[in-house]
């Protein structure tokens, strides 16, 4: 018996040492948290190294940065549930005017408090198509031609799936002359042929890539230079169609965050330094539109090239704040034009 | 082997009944064909669905080679994660052995109003979504809560960081130990523990040397349960931790983080990881069986 109850005990012993493989930490001096969103994930590991070198130039202290990664308006909700972000880096104005909404920590005012409505870098959207571009896809017109299949995220849950949209609306605007009826009619065209709504931009382009469906992608721009460098070159084509949408991904300062930690200071150079001459130049080799182009060397401008861009802004749509509940409210003309399962 | 002896017992029963013409056949046992067909049912399922997907893992991992493999667990982050895992499991498991002891020793032993009650609230975890379990958390400690705010003027992080990690593992995990033991311990009954205190031994020695040794091997067993589900939870945890990388990922976390980054050899070799622990825990579970397998057997009796 005692024997047993020995045995029993080292074998409890030894599965609870294995588990203490060692604790500990390493804290710097100073640690900022920036919530991002999913596809800059290379461009903030490159800044966080650059912004990092900068400020122990600067001011000698030594500064961490540790980033969270998710869907913009997931992520926005960490926010306000009390994740403690000193700077917020997402995909939608929304997603930051919510937090500002709902937590306060962010003054409602946010986006006038840096240059170019606190986006430092824009992005559009392109078409990413197979190999050779087999069914000669140039312009929006093209996807809804013989037999063509899309591939894009769900506008309900991907704040890329949304700029795909617009972007596809933005277009038809200009095409029909600002007929609604015919551009509803293009764009429930253009959702009858997608076989999958992905609920992400990532999921989206795995699906078109990894499995295989579909004629073209609508894709953030760097996302399809990025499945170039991860699939292989010989794969893919980038097709910049003659007119796009503008998306600006804005960036914040958490005011009530980096006040209750002593960030402030660093966390606003953090963003700043996104405007200066190498964080511009990281961002376009991110594929990254930056908003101050003459510091970048032509040659990472040349792979982005010059488009017709409509702004969300524009007229056509009116801002986010409208355009939002218009379009892809519940009862919206999303909701309207695209049934699911109507594909087949 | 076993297969024999039931033929033996059975064969004057059927021998009895055979009025009809048909061929003599033996009713607790299936012809030649009927038998190669279940065998080739269950063999490929297991395979198909056991077998296959584990092979892919391992074969995933290794793709690029060894050097790639180590390479990908050598990432600081990914470090972090396994530390953050271990770290975790080692605070929720013994805390949930503890409980899981108490509650069913209370339940089995003893009679109160509200048993079916407290049987039921024990076992909410498992049928509440792990996705609910952490938006408990969210709510109890967020920033719009009553307590998030309150606790963090005093300096203490819950939610975004390990402590709620920590809760949100234990609420998942919490049924194993108890719903292991409940069974046991009520099949067991009282009798050893009346004789143990009619002898004059106290509670703590009639815990310490006779429910103890008895109900040892299905607390072993509840255990490496709780501890795998600990170690593999996915959706509390998803909702609790923030995604902060290097502080605040898991080891499931970082696999789907690297996996979206189509980081594939570094996703799978984190899973092999994974997955190693799940086969530890299995050989551990087997060799505890066999090399005491009598003992087990015996205490099951009691």
């Amino acid at each position: 018996m005692t024997l047993n109850r020995k045995s029993f005990l080292f074998a409890a012993a030894l599965a609870a040492s294995a588990q203490f493989g060692g604790f500990g930490f390493a804290f710097a001096d100073t640690t900022l948290l920036n919530v991002s969103y999913d596809p800059t994930r290379e461009l903030y590991k490159d800044y966080n190294a650059a912004f990092a070198e900068y400020w122990k130039g600067k001011t000698g202290e030594a500064v961490t940065i540790r980033t969270s990664h998710g869907g913009s308006g997931k992520q926005a909700r960490a926010v306000i549930d009390g994740l403690d972000a000193d700077v917020v880096t997402l995909a939608l104005e929304g997603d930051i005017d919510a937090i500002a909404k709902n937590s306060g920590k962010i003054p409602a005012d946010w986006r006038g408090r840096l240059p170019h409505n606190s986006s430092p870098y824009t992005s559009t959207i392109v078409f990413l198509v197979r190999k050779g571009n087999p069914k000669g896809i140039k312009d929006w017109a093209d996807l809804v031609k013989g037999d063509v299949q899309i591939v894009t995220p769900n506008p309900k849950t991907s704040g890329g799936a949304r700029w795909n949209y617009l972007a596809a609306w933005a277009w038809a605007h200009k095409q029909f002359g600002g007929d609604e009826t015919k551009i509803k009619a293009y764009i429930a065209d253009l959702y009858k042929r997608a076989p999958v709504l992905d609920s992400g931009a990532r999921g989206a382009l795995t699906t078109f890539a990894q499995r295989g469906i579909g004629d073209v992608l609508l894709a953030w721009e760097n996302e399809a230079f990025l499945a170039g460098a991860e699939f292989g070159e010989d794969q893919f084509d980038i097709v910049v169609p003659p007119s796009s949408i503008l998306a600006e991904p804005p960036v914040a300062l958490v005011d009530g965050n980096v006040d209750a930690k002593g960030t402030r200071e660093v966390a606003q150079a953090y963003l700043e330094y996104l405007y200066s001459d190498a964080g511009q130049q990281i961002a376009a080799k991110h594929f990254y539109r930056p908003s101050n182009p003459e510091v970048v060397p032509a040659e990472a401008l040349q792979r982005l090239p010059k488009l017709d861009l409509v702004s969300i802004d524009d007229p056509i749509f009116g801002g986010w704040a409208k355009a939002q509940p218009y379009h892809f409210g519940d009862g919206g003309i999303f909701d309207q034009i695209y049934k699911p399962g109507s594909s087949n | 082997m076993a297969l024999d002896i039931v033929r033996e017992e059975t064969v004057l029963g059927p021998a009895r009944l055979s009025t009809a013409k048909r061929p003599f056949k033996r009713p607790t046992t299936e012809g030649p064909v009927a038998k190669a067909v279940l065998m080739t049912l269950a063999l490929g399922f297991l395979g198909f669905f056991l077998v296959l997907p584990l092979a892919a893992v391992f074969i995933e991992a290794f793709r690029k080679g060894l050097g790639e493999f180590m390479l990908a667990l050598g990432d600081p982050d990914t470090i972090s994660a396994i530390k953050l895992t271990l770290t975790v499991a080692a605070i929720a498991v013994p805390l949930n052995l503890v409980f899981g002891v108490a509650a069913a020793w209370a339940i089995a032993k003893f009679e109160f109003k509200g048993k079916t009650f407290l049987i039921t609230l024990i076992d909410l975890p498992f049928s509440v979504s792990p996705v609910i379990s952490g938006l408990i958390y969210v709510l109890l400690f967020g920033a719009n809560s009553m307590l998030g705010p309150w606790l963090k003027s005093h300096g203490i992080e819950v939610l975004f960081a390990v402590p709620g990690i920590v809760l949100a593992t234990i609420f998942v995990t919490f049924p194993f130990v108890a719903r292991e033991l409940i069974p046991l311990m009520q099949d067991q009954g009282t009798g050893d523990e009346e004789a143990a205190i009619s002898l004059g031994a106290s509670g703590w020695q009639t815990f310490w040397y006779v429910t103890l040794p008895n109900i040892k091997w299905g607390l072993l067993y509840g255990v490496l349960l709780c501890n795998a589900r600990a170690m593999g939870e996915f959706g509390a945890v998803s909702v609790v931790s923030g995604h902060i990388r290097g502080l605040t990922n898991t080891m499931p976390l970082q696999v789907e983080i690297l996996y979206n980054e189509y980081n594939f050899v570094a996703a799978f070799a984190v899973s092999t990881l994974l997955a190693g622990l799940a086969l530890v825990t299995l050989v551990l579970k087997s060799f505890l069986e066999y090399r005491y397998g009598d003992e087990i057997a015996g205490s099951a009796k009691h």
